[in-house]
C-alpha cells in the first residue's frame, strides 16, 4: 500500500516513508533519538509538569525503559513464537542477582557494568535453555504452567538460600555504572535515561532484524501452525528454545540495568505481579508488534507509576465521596486482569497490532475446526 | 469376568504402593496429615483434569476458584449461619457441615459455569494462546475481588469441628482429618459413578473423546462443557471448605500455590484421567509433608515443582495417562 502511495504521490512524506522502509535500522535509531529528545520537553508542559518535577519524570522514564525491555523480550516468546511464558520475572531476577553477585561489596567483586550486561543476558539465557529443553518438547500449555512454577521458585530460592543471597534482606550497595571515567549517580537520572535509550534502541534494531530473518519467520510459522512448520523443515524444538533463550536474555539485560539503578536487589521484587504486568503490557500493546509492545509497556508503566497516584490526589482534592475512598493503585491488578480478558474477547490483536497477528487472531471457527479434537478419554 | 488391567488393576496397584510407601516413611501421625492435605489437592486436581480432558484448557483460574470457595464457605459460616466456635452437638455439627458444604459447592459450581460462559466459551475456537491468557486474567480478577472484599491479610475461619483427637496405631488423629479424607473419597467415588454410569457422564466422556462426533450423536456440547465446569468448580469449593476448617485461616492468594501443586498432581496422575488425579494429589501431599518432616519446609514448594519437571521430562503422560502428542 505504501509503495503505491509513494509512487503516485512523490510528496516529501511519501519519499520519507520509502526511505524509512529501505533503511529499517536507521529509522529505528532515528525514531528513538526523536522520542528520547521529545519526552523531556513534553513533561515541562503544564499539565504534566504539575504532577512531579522533571528529574522525577526522567527517572521514571528510565524505569519505564526496564519494562519496555522486558516487554520486548516477552514479545519474542509470546508474540512471535506464540509460547506463553508466565514466569518471565524469574529471568529478570536472575539477571538482577547476576549483577549483584558481579558488582557488590557482598562478593567483593567489581566487574564493570557494561560487560555485566552481557553476562546477565547469557546467564539468564542459559537458565532459560535449561528450563525450556525438557518442557518445549511438550504442548504449549505445559510450558505456561512450568514457567509459572519457575517464576515462583526462583525468588523462593533467592529467599531461602540466604547463605548466598542474604535472604529477605537482599543485597545492597551494588556498584553503579561508569562510562569513560564518568560515574553514574542516584541524584542525576539523566545518564541512566540516556544509557537506557541506547540499550533500547540497539535491542530494538536487533529484534527487528531478527523478526525479518529466517529465524523470525520460523517463529511465526510455529506460532501459526506448529505441525505445518515442522513439515516444512523447521526444527521446532531448537527454534522454540532459541525464542525462549532470547526472551530470557532480554530479561537478564533488563535485570542488570534495573539493579545497577536501584543499587539493591531482594527476592520481593520479582513476584508474579511483575510477570503478569509485563504480559499485560505485551497483550495490550499488540502481540508481535515491537513498537506496539514498547508503547504498551511505556503507557502502562506511566499509568501505574504516575497517573493512578495522581487520580487519587485528584479525587481527594475534588471531594467526591465515593471516588475519594477508592485507592486506585490498589486496583491496578484488577484492572490488568479485566483488561486481559476484555482484550482477548474483543480485540485479541492488541491496541497496536501487527497486521499478520491480526489476521491470525481473527481466524474464524472454520479455519480452526479442521484441527482434530482431543482423544484423551475422561474416565480412567 | 475379565478385569481390565489398564483401568482397574494398574490404578489400584499404584495407589496401594504409593500409600504403603507413604505410611512406611512417615508413620501414623504424619501419614494422617499427608492424607488430609492430599484430599485437598486431589479435589482440586480433579477439576484441572476434567476441564483439560474436555476442552484442552489448563484453567489457571482453578486454584483461585478453590480460594474463592474457601472464602465463600467462611462467609456462609460466619455471616449467614453466625458460627464462631466449635459445635459440640454431633447432630447439629453434621447438619451445619452439610449445609456449608452443599451451599459452597453449588455456589462455586455456578461461579465456575459463569466463568466458562463469559470468559472461555467465546474463545473456544480461538488460537490456544487466547484462552490461556484469559484464564490468567480471570485468576487475577478473582484474587483482586476477594482481596478488596475481605482484605489482603489472612482471614480466620471458625473452627466448627472440635479439635478432639483419638489415639490410633501409635499416633493421635483428629476427627477432622478422618472426616475430611472420608468426604474427599466419597466425592471422588460419586464423581466416578457420575462419569461412568450416568447419561450426562457418558456425554462428558464422548465430548472429551471427539467433540464433533459427540455433537453428531446429539450431545449438547455447550451444556456438557458447562456441567464439567460446574462439577470442577464444585469439587474445588469442597476443597476450599476443607482448607478453611483444617488450617483455620485463609488468604486471597492461597489459590496460587495450591493450584500449582494440584496441577502437578493432575500431570503426575496423567492429565485427563480422574483416578490419576486423585492418586497424584495424595503423592504430591506426601512429597510436601515428607520435605517438612525432613526439616526442609521452605523447600517443599521447590520439591513439588521439581517433581513436575521430572514427570514432564521422563513421563509426560503421567502415571496413568495415555501418550500425549506434541501438538501445540
Amino acid at each position: 500500500m505504501t509503495t503505491a502511495t509513494s509512487k503516485r504521490l512523490p510528496s516529501p512524506w511519501g519519499r520519507l516513508r520509502a526511505r524509512a522502509r529501505d533503511h529499517r535500522s536507521l529509522t529505528i535509531l532515528a525514531g528513538w533519538a526523536i522520542v528520547a529528545s521529545v519526552l523531556p520537553v513534553i513533561v515541562m508542559i503544564p499539565p504534566l509538569s504539575t504532577f512531579q518535577p522533571e528529574s522525577l519524570w526522567i527517572d521514571g522514564f528510565a524505569n519505564a525503559g526496564v519494562f519496555i525491555l522486558l516487554a520486548m523480550g516477552l514479545n519474542v516468546v509470546v508474540g512471535l513464537a506464540g509460547l506463553l511464558d508466565l514466569g518471565y520475572a524469574a529471568f529478570f531476577a536472575i539477571g538482577s542477582y547476576a549483577y549483584a553477585f558481579g558488582a557488590s561489596p557482598f562478593t567483593n567483586l567489581q566487574i564493570p557494568f557494561w560487560p555485566m550486561l552481557l553476562v546477565g543476558a547469557v546467564v539468564a539465557a542459559t537458565l532459560g535453555i535449561l528450563l525450556g529443553a525438557p518442557t518445549l518438547r511438550l504442548r504449549g500449555d505445559y510450558l505456561a504452567i512450568v514457567t509459572l512454577g519457575f517464576g515462583e521458585i526462583v525468588p523462593a530460592v533467592f529467599l531461602n538460600a540466604s547463605a548466598f543471597t542474604k535472604g529477605t534482606n537482599g543485597i545492597g550497595g551494588i556498584y553503579k555504572p561508569e562510562l569513560f571515567g564518568f560515574q553514574f549517580t542516584l541524584e542525576n537520572p539523566v545518564p541512566y535515561y540516556v544509557a537506557m535509550v541506547g540499550v533500547l534502541a540497539i535491542t530494538m534494531v536487533f529484534l527487528y532484524r531478527l523478526q525479518g530473518s529466517r529465524l523470525g519467520r520460523a517463529w511465526m510459522a510455529i506460532r501459526e501452525d506448529e505441525l505445518a512448520a515442522a513439515s516444512s523443515g523447521i526444527n521446532t524444538i531448537t527454534t522454540k528454545l532459541l525464542a525462549f533463550a532470547l526472551g530470557a536474555s532480554t530479561a537478564g539485560l533488563a535485570g542488570v540495568f534495573a539493579t545497577s539503578k536501584l543499587t539493591f536487589v531482594g527476592p520481593g521484587q520479582f513476584g508474579f505481579q511483575v510477570s503478569f504486568t509485563v504480559l499485560a503490557m505485551v497483550v495490550l500493546g499488540g502481540m508481535g508488534n515491537i513498537w506496539g509492545v514498547a508503547t504498551g509497556a511505556f503507557v502502562i508503566y506511566t499509568i501505574q507509576a504516575v497517573l493512578l497516584k495522581e487520580l487519587n490526589q485528584f479525587f481527594a482534592v475534588l471531594h467526591v465521596p465515593i471516588l475519594q475512598s477508592i485507592d486506585f493503585v490498589q486496583y491496578q491488578y484488577l484492572l490488568y486482569g479485566v483488561a486481559l480478558v476484555a482484550m482477548m474477547l474483543l480485540r485479541p490483536e492488541g491496541l497496536f497490532p501487527s497486521s499478520r497477528r491480526r489476521q491470525e487472531l481473527h481466524a474464524t471457527s472454520d479455519d480452526v475446526a479442521d484441527v482434530p479434537p482431543p482423544t484423551e478419554a475422561l474416565g480412567a | 469376568m475379565t478385569v481390565d488391567f489398564r483401568r482397574v488393576i494398574r490404578p489400584v496397584a499404584i495407589g496401594t504402593i504409593a500409600l504403603l510407601t507413604e505410611y512406611a516413611l512417615l508413620g501414623t501421625q504424619q501419614f494422617a496429615n499427608a492424607l488430609t492435605l492430599g484430599a485437598i489437592y486431589a479435589l482440586i486436581a480433579l477439576g484441572y483434569t476434567m476441564v483439560y480432558g474436555i476442552v484442552e484448557l489448563i484453567n489457571f483460574a482453578h486454584g483461585d476458584i478453590f480460594m474463592v470457595g474457601s472464602f465463600l464457605a467462611m462467609w456462609i459460616m460466619t455471616t449467614v449461619l453466625g458460627l464462631s466456635g466449635p459445635v459440640t452437638n454431633l447432630l447439629n455439627l453434621v447438619g451445619l457441615l452439610s449445609i456449608v458444604m452443599f451451599a459452597t459447592m453449588v455456589g462455586m459450581g455456578f461461579i465456575g459455569m459463569f466463568i466458562e460462559r463469559f470468559a472461555y466459551r467465546p474463545l473456544r475456537h480461538a488460537p490456544r494462546l487466547a484462552p490461556l491468557i484469559t484464564a490468567i486474567g480471570v485468576s487475577f480478577i478473582l484474587q483482586n475481588i476477594i482481596s478488596s472484599l475481605f482484605g489482603p491479610s489472612p482471614v480466620n475461619v471458625p473452627q466448627i469441628v472440635p479439635l478432639d483427637k483419638f489415639a490410633f496405631m501409635g499416633g493421635k488423629i483428629g476427627y477432622l482429618n478422618v472426616f475430611m479424607v472420608v468426604l474427599a473419597v466419597v466425592l471422588m467415588i460419586a464423581l466416578q459413578l457420575f462419569v461412568g454410569r450416568t447419561r450426562l457422564g457418558r456425554a462428558m466422556r464422548s465430548t472429551a473423546q471427539d467433540r464433533e462426533a459427540a455433537e453428531l450423536m446429539g450431545v449438547d456440547i455447550n451444556q456438557t462443557i458447562a456441567i464439567t465446569f460446574f462439577i470442577a468448580a464444585a469439587l474445588a469449593g469442597a476443597g476450599g471448605v476443607i482448607q478453611g476448617l483444617y488450617f483455620g485461616s485463609i488468604k486471597f492468594d492461597l489459590g496460587f500455590f495450591v493450584g500449582l501443586k494440584a496441577f502437578t498432581a493432575a500431570v503426575l496422575g496423567g492429565i485427563g484421567n480422574t483416578t490419576g488425579a486423585a492418586i497424584g494429589g495424595f503423592i504430591i501431599a506426601f512429597v510436601e509433608v515428607y520435605a517438612t518432616v525432613l526439616g526442609y519446609t521452605q523447600w517443599s514448594e521447590v520439591a513439588v515443582f521439581t517433581v513436575l519437571i521430572l514427570v514432564l521430562v521422563f513421563r509426560p503422560s503421567g502415571l496413568l495417562g495415555q501418550q500425549l502428542g506434541e501438538r501445540a
